[in-house]
């Protein structure tokens, strides 16, 4: 199913506020086997000139998928989630996330493209301090695979 | 943001450290609840299978991570990294068993891009089991 072109340049209003914890990036950090102390010790980013401990660069995404979801959600754009890879992923840092951020999102749909029956939807979340500095830019890429050959494309893609 | 590599002392073809990072089932329950993706294709072998794939996977976000690892590493600074992109290109297949699966991560600088930001571009091959599993995987760091 062709997804609706019109979405093209739309965008979702700002998210709430994510607060970054401290022990949230601990754990994370840990989950991915971190042992950067600029993660956990406050000291030790300050001596790097971070005014907080720091996130690994991809924990964003935790945050700018979930904003994500609400667009992949929209039924007007017509996408199957059941049928969703992830394709890409970038981001872009002004700065490192840090503790203590009250970060939002605002998602904008930059493509929607249809190749060999496969629904291609591109999404990019701008994310915000709480004084509307720039954080980071997150680009992700969502195929939904054709319906016909969705479990070979499973094998082959990774999902999210 | 500090870098302990100075932009001086590295050239187009200088290498990085590789590492190798294991995965196994526990740390793929381990990233879904710090992470908060817990799509069961990445801890539910029947479901795995159900939606065809061989068995569990990594998520690809967990390999995305251990990849940027060997950047930030190497930078000494996490906060250097200015950009980081990656494309998902195959599914790293973690069996039930102690070993598990191994992502392995190799970088070498691509090309110095800006000598007034003292930014390189870091190319990366991440792959597993001897297949490449994630394309395009593309850091910009800023040295110092």
């Amino acid at each position: 199913m062709a997804l609706d072109q019109s979405f093209v340049g739309r965008s979702y209003p700002p998210t709430a506020p994510y607060e970054v914890g401290r022990e949230k990036i601990r754990e994370f950090a840990e989950a991915i086997g971190e042992a950067h102390p600029a993660y956990t010790d406050p000291e030790a980013a300050g001596e790097l000139g971070h005014p907080d401990v720091i996130a690994p660069p991809t924990f964003v995404f935790a945050i700018t998928f979930k904003a994500a979801g609400e667009v992949v959600a929209d039924p007007k754009l017509g996408l199957d989630y059941s049928r969703v890879v992830h394709g890409d992923q970038k981001f872009a840092y002004t700065r490192p996330v840090r503790a203590g951020d009250r970060l939002t999102v605002t998602s904008t749909i930059e493509a929607v493209k249809s190749m060999a029956g496969n629904d291609i939807l591109d999404i990019r979340g701008e994310v915000r301090d709480e004084g509307g500095e720039h954080v980071v830019t997150a680009w992700t890429k969502l195929v939904a695979r054709a319906a016909d050959d969705a479990a070979v494309d499973a094998a082959g893609k990774q999902g999210e | 943001m500090t870098a302990r590599i100075a932009y001086e002392d590295v050239e187009a073809g200088t290498e990085l450290p590789a590492r190798s990072f294991p995965v196994t089932r526990d740390t793929l329950v381990r990233y879904a609840g710090a992470s908060g993706d817990f799509n069961p294709i990445h801890w539910n072998e029947r479901f795995a299978r159900e939606v065809g794939l061989p068995d569990v996977i990594a998520h690809g976000m967990f390999t995305m991570a251990e990849a940027a690892r060997v950047v930030t590493d190497w930078a000494g600074d996490p906060g250097a990294l200015v950009e980081y992109g990656v494309r998902f290109t195959r599914p790293v297949v973690v069996p039930d068993d102690d070993k598990g699966a191994v992502i392995e991560v190799s970088g070498k600088v691509a090309a110095k891009l800006d000598d007034e930001a003292r930014t390189v571009r870091v190319d990366l091959k991440v792959t597993s089991a001897g297949q490449k599993v994630l394309g395009m995987s593309r850091a910009v760091v800023r040295l110092a």
